[in-house]
């Protein structure tokens, strides 16, 4: 009887890998924000304010593209309803911020504005714990997590997937936004939230304020990129990979996938919503359109553009695609649409593998230059420094549930 | 024929006794200054016995063309001031001030208007004033409806002239003028009449009253009840059959082929446009007789357009992605942004309009509440013309036999000498054809614009899912239950909730049925 040898669980990050790590946390905790706040306006190091609110937003956006990919690229289940759990987060948060806006607002009344515009005398029953900020914390894990919970527990007990589950979770998405675009639904309708005043009690318009939520959206980010590693490396997030390869095989080898999908489609909703509880203060705004179709579909396509099952490549992704954006947006802003829409083609035609997948193309092509030749040395002087599997997450083979 | 000289007579000495005489200049001011209920006593009493000039004078303050001072009216005209009496020109002072008409201003014009349209010549024109005074009722314009009613000839046009009266007498000060009223009112059977009854119960303190207007609206009920429930059956199957056209090219594309075609939509949009490009080259080049006949040429032009689009999506990127129905998905989605993007640049971000051609406007009336749309009409029988030869061209062509069996057993099609890359282009075509054709049909009843993809595309996805997928009958129960059913909600619960809770219910079903409302027999384990 042959023995099998379960590969052994490699460290969370290699020595190299901490040390860019730590170079990220530093940099955006504190040399971005430095940059902004103690460099002189026309020094060629200043980092201008839309630039830092470009930043902060595109890692909340990053956030959402790492979830995607633990649900998608690690489980092999396309979520096209994550726009859903980012707005849900966002109108949590916004509904504090509506609170904290106090008798500040246009019609002096402690109700929203717009509560007063349509004529409103009390709270509807929901922004009950809108004014505590601890409840708020609460809530936007909460609510995103309920949510997706219900809704998960039913789609994979039914062992809803693939496609069905993709098309299903987008109606949902899709019923959620024709509520929330009512009047009646207490969430501000069309216009949604907008105009927030401070938080905490501290005006929000400050530099300062950016600053800490743009730190706070950066060590988030990187905070949660270091659990979804983790996970990934557990047995848990080996058994997921293995449900989204072959979910047959894995049942007949006696585990059950549902509470192993739900759990993972769980913390992929609460980290969206996370990350729209951290956009809303940032942006300024939250309305109903956060939950259309597309914008579901495009972290899905941040995820497929960086690279899926790799954990870097969405984040990548969701950079390069929203740094596209707001470039063409204002540049060529008839051309936007041209180019995010062939991208998703080409990314699907010729980059299955994404961004990531590409340079790893690459570097094993070096590496195999590199043993053909007499370069064995530094092939050597390569795999001391770090570079070598273990800092990379294995991904030799095409998720093939991904793909069914 | 006494009485009718009796008649004659009487109506001499009606008009001699009010006698049309001409519009003062107190009458003026006092409709075009003061407060509110005061204006509309004073242009209620000034329409009684009103002249041309008064009729002109009340046409200017509709169009809100008058200026007044303490002690004078102007009727503005170019940037000149005339007076309403003489039509002299006058010179405004500068500190003349504009009318200000509110709603409730604008509602008592229109109603003045309508009396003064009663003594038209036009029976079209006395017909429609006697249709909006009945929205409008009040007692103090009573003595001109008598007046008319006296005058009137029409049978029908009396009918509602009578109507009138009554409703103008629900507000009477006289209770037992009311309950007669509200007796006359129940003759008939309209929802507005019902309406108007609701208005007077609310305020009603008589008992004796309240309990006739009761009796009134509870036959009315009995009446409309059946046209409600018309309606909403009828509503119901054209929304489905609304749904089952934006379906059936899915249909095939999805449930037969495999692939998610996010760009659906954008197939649909393009057979809107080729529609709206076709009624440009008929208004220009075709003479205007044949304009109606634009709709029929675009029917081929819109299946073609869609087609083709269809046959160079399918040759250029879907080919390569068979068998990966996510990445389909990514793909179709970037192509639909891309078609959006490229209608916004050749027509505009805006909406265009389609005009419905003259055979398609209007409507069939059935019962007092029930008036079915052309267009409607047309769409339910175009949907099932399109199903029908669907139907034909799968199950009892060539092409259709080729095309089941390439997507049932491609390698054995392919053994059989079957080209099964060219199958696949035609299906493609075929399915984006009849997305197209849906496109044609929808410029008839909804927006043609860069987003009408957009709107119908989770609602395709969620009829073929349901129907089952690769089940054309399926599609065709799912079409119209779905449609029938969100009319039946939206009834007592709205639209958007209609709509919500369609989505909510299509989530359960899928729950306990995943494969749809006829499972596809088999043994894949693998859904």
């Amino acid at each position: 009887m042959s023995k099998v040898v379960l590969p052994t669980k490699g460290p969370l990050l290699s020595g190299k890998g901490w040390t860019v790590f730590f170079v990220a946390l530093i940099v955006v905790c504190a040399v971005a924000p430095m940059l902004n706040l103690l460099v002189p306006r026309e020094s060629m190091f200043y980092m201008s304010d839309y630039a830092v609110a470009l930043v902060g937003k595109i890692m909340c956006y990053a956030i959402c593209a790492l979830a995607m990919d633990l649900i998608w690229g690690y489980t092999g289940i396309l979520s096209l309803g994550h726009g859903m759990f980012f707005a849900l987060g966002g109108y949590m948060m916004g509904m504090y911020l509506m609170r904290q806006i106090g008798r500040d607002g246009n019609y002096k009344s402690d109700l929203p504005d717009f509560m007063v515009f349509l004529d409103w005398k009390t709270l509807p029953w929901h922004w009950t714990f809108s004014d505590s900020f601890v409840m708020t914390l609460i809530l936007i894990v909460a609510v995103p997590g309920l949510i997706a919970f219900v809704f998960g527990f039913f789609a994979f007990r039914s062992r809803i997937k693939g496609v069905y589950f993709s098309i299903i979770t987008q109606a949902m998405t899709f019923a959620a936004m024709l509520l929330f675009f009512r009047n009646e639904t207490g969430f501000g309708g069309n216009n949604g939230f907008t105009d927030f005043k401070r938080i905490l009690g501290i005006p929000i318009a400050t530099q300062e304020m950016r600053m800490t939520l743009f730190a706070l959206t950066g060590a988030t980010l990187l905070g949660f990129f270091l659990f979804s590693k983790w996970l990934i490396g557990s047995k848990f997030g080996r058994v997921l990979q293995a449900i989204r390869d072959a979910e047959t095989r894995v049942m007949f080898s006696g585990y059950n996938p549902l509470p192993y999908k739900l759990t993972i489609w769980v913390i992929s909703a609460i980290m969206c919503g996370v990350a729209g509880a951290l956009y809303v203060p940032q942006v300024g705004i939250i309305n109903p359109g956060e939950m259309s179709a597309a914008n579901s579909i495009e972290i899905a396509v941040w995820a497929a553009v960086g690279g899926r099952a790799t954990l870097i490549g969405p984040i990548i992704g969701a950079f390069i695609v929203n740094g596209a954006k707001s470039w063409l947006t204002v540049a060529y802003p008839e051309y936007w649409l041209y180019f995010l829409g062939a991208l998703f083609i080409a990314v699907t035609l010729f980059l299955p593998n994404g961004i990531v997948g590409l340079v790893r193309k690459w570097r094993s092509k070096d590496k195999k230059a590199l043993s053909d030749g007499r370069l064995e040395a530094q092939r050597a002087l390569a795999a001391s420094e770090g570079v070598e599997p273990s800092a990379l997450p294995p991904i030799a083979v095409e998720p093939k549930g991904a793909r069914a | 024929m006494l009485r009718r000289l009796l008649h004659s007579a009487l109506l001499a000495a009606l008009l001699a006794a009010t006698g049309a005489h001409a519009l003062t200049v107190d009458e003026a001011r006092a409709i075009a200054s003061g407060d509110t209920e005061a204006r509309i006593a004073a242009l209620d009493k000034a329409v009684l016995t009103a002249d041309e000039k008064t009729a002109a004078f009340i046409q200017a303050m509709a169009d809100d063309a008058v200026k007044y001072t303490a002690d004078k009216v102007f009727v503005m005209k170019d940037d000149k001031g005339y007076d309403p009496v003489t039509g002299v020109e006058a010179k405004v002072p500068d500190d003349a001030e504009d009318v200000v008409n509110n709603n409730l201003m604008r509602g008592a014009f229109d109603a003045a208007q309508a009396v003064l349209q009663l003594t038209s010549k036009d029976e079209k024109v006395r017909a429609e004033a006697a249709q909006a005074l009945l929205k409008e009722p009040s007692e103090s314009r009573l003595p001109a409806v008598e007046r008319a009613l006296a005058a009137e000839t029409n049978p029908s046009i009396k009918a509602q002239l009578e109507l009138v009266r009554a409703a103008s007498m629900l507000n009477s000060a006289d209770a037992a003028k009311r309950i007669d009223a509200a007796k006359a009112l129940a003759e008939r059977k309209s929802p507005d009449i019902k309406l108007l009854l609701n208005q007077r119960l609310a305020d009603e303190t008589d008992a004796g009253v309240k309990s006739a207007i009761v009796a009134s609206i509870e036959r009315i009920d009995g009446a409309l009840v059946w046209g409600d429930r018309i309606n909403a059956v009828f509503s119901g199957i054209s929304l489905g059959s609304v749904l089952l056209l934006a379906a059936l090219g899915l249909a095939i594309t999805y449930g037969l082929m495999g692939v998610i075609n996010m760009a659906h939509g954008e197939l649909m949009m393009i057979g809107a446009y080729a529609t709206y490009v076709m009624q440009g080259i008929f208004q220009r080049y075709v003479p205007e007789s044949m304009f109606g006949l634009y709709l029929v040429a675009a029917i081929p032009v819109s299946f073609l357009a869609a087609a083709l689009v269809g046959a160079v999506l399918e040759r250029g990127v879907i080919r390569f992605l068979y068998g990966r129905p996510l990445e389909t998905l990514l793909a179709t989605w970037g192509i639909s942004l891309m078609l959006q993007q490229m209608v916004r640049s050749l027509f505009g971000a805006q909406n265009v309009g389609v005009e419905n051609p003259g055979w398609m406007s209007g409507g069939f009336t059935m019962l007092s509440n029930v008036t079915l749309p052309w267009n409607r009409i047309g769409i339910i029988i175009f949907a099932v013309l399109v199903l029908l030869a669907m139907g034909w061209l799968i199950g009892r062509t060539r092409l259709g036999l080729f095309v089941r069996g390439v997507t049932q057993n491609r390698p054995i099609a392919s053994c059989m000498g079957v080209n099964t890359a060219r199958i696949d282009t035609y299906a493609f075509a075929l399915g984006s054809g009849i997305a197209g054709l849906a496109g044609c049909a929808l410029s008839q009843i909804g927006n043609v614009g860069p987003d009408l993809g957009q709107s119908y595309i989770v609602d395709s996805f969620m009829v073929v899912v349901m129907g089952g997928v690769g089940q054309l009958a399926g599609t065709v129960y799912a079409a119209m239950g779905l449609g029938i059913l969100n009319k039946f909600i939206e009834g007592w619960a709205g639209a958007v909730l209609a709509k919500i809770a369609v989505l909510v219910f299509i989530i359960i079903f899928i729950q306990k049925r995943p494969q749809g409302i006829f499972a596809m027999k088999g043994r894949s384990a693998e859904a």
